[in-house]
């Protein structure tokens, strides 16, 4: 049984179209972060979960039970918005009773709910209180809090930290992931911050124009991009993507650029298609952070290329280096220090590498 | 030396700013109380007007303190001589008023809120123009509407009765209404009411328990701009009734035009003041939210 499935749905505003064939499924306990740049559709998916919005095709089942046609109160989930979205009428107790009070729940039941939820997320010296009293911290535990009371099947989370300055940020990032850990609850989560998206998912689904790019572990999204969208949204700086072309010989497959007669061997690389390699126009991608100074491992290609620019951001630096007239970025430990304007032996991780096809931009 | 020439050009500089800003505030002083008393002036005459005899007043000093504090002619002014036909006064028009002032703010400004409402936070194919077309109410001169409406008052069998104003204004008033909730609404977050739904609120739930708690500011203005423009409306209130279902501002008309031999100004001064009363009451006591709620829509949640 999927918790949750979505199957070829499409969504469009008049003429224009928001979602495109999407196909998900969310396995009991899993976290899903649906993450891309903004006008990506990843919060109409959302708000098409909740049932707040309309589907032109397609359906979405919970629990193996097609609930298109559900009202969302009847959905069995609960949401948490971006701006909290707490009744400014309401104090905190009567916000987060609210949906129970709807739903006619005992009164010991709703109590008993709300004292438990109140002392977890640590709000229970808060009850009183109306929204405006609370910092903005504060409000996300209440805002959490409303939806735990509820004890939905599935929680979905429309950008919750986004209002939130940076450090608080990372501290309730890291709550949420507790909360996760401790309850096992299956969540659907919506946010266009990958750091956010890494270390909160167990999945991860990146959109791009009302497609799903790669729906993945985080790992394989990061090691392993489907495609030039992926590479290139994922990793700040973003993965080195270098024009070339592959060359097969009896010595195997390389890469080269044009205008540099440097061969980087491609030899322990898996293809998904080992067809048609000869001269085939490609990208080769590589991180930053796998272009080293020092050669760490047997495998690493030494390359001779010349530093332009430096950029000096405290424990690192990222170097701008030119391949052929390609900008080629490298992150360092800001210890070591590189002369610019001169050549610089520098050793690819060639374990490290993506290839994509440069017409198509799919991973090959 | 140098330092020396440079503090005492410093020295001459802050002079020179304290004398301009000094005379620019004496200046402001000047003009805001010369504006304040331009305002001021006609209702300091209708007073003392209202609290003289008839016959200081024709001594012709319009601006001269009355002999003593006179209220013979505001009694006259509400409650009249006590000879029977022809005595004109405004009690039973005030309360004609009340009668039709109160529904009808409070008609306009429900329906108002409800349209507001609906138009932001449950939009459909269409909502834009049907709020361009409410907006376009605003826009139409009462004259325009007198015949039409005189015809379905007719129609109704409400022509010439309290019940009949007030669905002229509560009609007339709707567009108003509706565009300052929807204005309110607006700059609420439409987040507030996804949260209600999947909490499982329905349209009304989520209308009176979680956005009327929150338009106190808007509710003020509206009823402030209601209750003035329906109290003292003269043009509907003239043509769709006489006799004795005038409002208020219909009846002071007709006792300052009637024709009997004397003009008592002490007595119109008065019966204007009485009008105009209720309004200023209205004001004193919410105007402190009407300027907040005109300036302020944002919802903090």
């Amino acid at each position: 049984m999927k918790t949750l499935k979505i199957e070829d749905l499409s969504k469009n505003f008049g003429s224009t179209e928001v979602l495109r064939k999407i196909n998900l499924e969310i396995d009991e306990g899993n976290f899903l972060v649906l993450l891309g740049p903004s006008g990506c559709g990843k919060s109409t998916l959302l708000n098409i979960i909740a049932g707040l919005e309309t589907i032109n095709e397609g359906n979405v089942f919970i629990d193996d039970y097609n609930v298109s046609k559900v009202e969302p109160k009847d959905r069995n989930i609960a949401m948490v918005f971006q701006s909290y979205a707490l009744y400014p009428s309401m104090n905190v107790r009567e916000n987060m009773i609210f949906g129970l009070k709807q739903a006619k729940t005992s009164k010991e039941k709703i109590e008993q709910q709300l004292e438990k939820v109140s002392k977890f997320l640590q709000v229970d010296q808060l009850l009183e209180r109306k929204p405006s009293q609370l910092s903005g911290g504060q409000r996300q535990r209440v805002a959490i809090g409303r939806a735990l009371v509820r004890e939905p099947r599935i929680f979905l989370f429309d950008e919750p930290l986004s209002n939130l300055d940076a450090k608080l940020r990372v501290e309730m990032r890291r709550e949420i992931k507790k909360l996760h850990q401790q309850l096992k609850t299956t969540v659907v989560y919506v946010t266009h911050d990958q750091t956010e998206a890494m270390s909160l998912g167990t999945r991860i689904a990146i959109m791009n124009h009302g497609v799903i790019q790669q729906n993945d572990t985080p790992e394989n999204i990061y090691n392993k991009p489907s495609n030039t969208f992926v590479a290139d949204f994922i990793g700040s700086p973003s993965m080195n993507l270098i024009k070339g072309s592959l060359k097969e010989s009896s010595g195997g497959i390389s890469f080269s650029v044009s205008g540099s007669n440097v061969e980087i061997p491609i030899k322990d690389y898996e293809f998904i298609d080992k067809s048609n390699l000869n001269n085939k126009e490609v990208f080769f991608g590589i991180r930053p952070e796998h272009i080293y100074f020092k050669k760490s491992n047997e495998s690493d290609f030494e390359i001779n290329l010349r530093a332009d620019l430096s950029e000096y951001i405290g424990h690192e630096q990222i170097m701008t280096f030119d391949y052929a007239n390609q900008e080629i970025l490298a992150k360092f430990p800001s210890t070591i220090k590189i002369e610019l304007a001169k050549e610089t032996k520098l050793y690819f991780d060639l374990t490290q590498t993506s290839l994509f096809d440069a017409q198509t931009e799919e991973r090959i | 030396m140098q330092d020396n020439t440079q503090s005492s050009s410093y020295q001459q500089l802050e002079q020179k700013s304290k004398y301009t800003n000094m005379f620019l505030r004496w200046f402001l002083y000047f003009v805001l109380i010369l504006f304040a008393s331009y305002f001021i002036f006609p209702l300091y005459v209708m007073v003392v007007t209202s609290l003289k005899t008839m016959e200081e007043i024709r001594q012709g000093t319009l601006l001269s303190w009355p002999s003593g504090l006179n209220f013979e002619s505001w009694a006259v002014a509400w409650g009249g001589r006590g000879y029977g036909a022809g005595d004109t006064f405004l009690r039973p028009y005030f309360w004609n008023s009340i009668k039709m002032v109160v529904p009808a703010v409070f008609f306009s400004t429900f329906i108002g809120a409800m349209t507001g409402y609906v138009l932001t936070k449950w939009r459909f194919k269409g909502d834009s123009w049907v709020f361009l077309f409410l907006l376009f109410g605003c826009f139409i001169p009462f004259q325009a509407i007198l015949l039409p409406m005189a015809r379905t008052l007719g129609v109704l069998g409400i022509s010439n009765s309290i019940v009949g104003l007030v669905l002229v204004h509560t009609v007339y008033g709707i567009p108003f209404t509706t565009l300052f909730f929807r204005n309110y609404y607006v700059s609420v977050p439409t987040e507030l009411v996804k949260a209600a739904r999947i909490d499982g609120a329905g349209f009304f739930k989520i209308f009176f328990k979680i956005l009327l708690p929150i338009s106190a500011p808007i509710i003020v203005v509206t009823v402030i701009w209601q209750f003035t423009q329906i109290w003292n409306d003269f043009l509907f209130g003239s043509t769709f009734s006489f006799g004795e279902a005038a409002p208020i501002q219909v009846a002071l008309n007709n006792m300052v035009l009637s024709s009997t031999s004397v003009k008592e100004y002490n007595v119109d001064m008065a019966s204007a003041i009485i009008a105009g009363v209720p309004t200023l009451i209205v004001y004193v006591l919410a105007g402190k939210y009407f300027i907040r709620g005109l300036t302020s829509g944002a919802v903090k949640g």
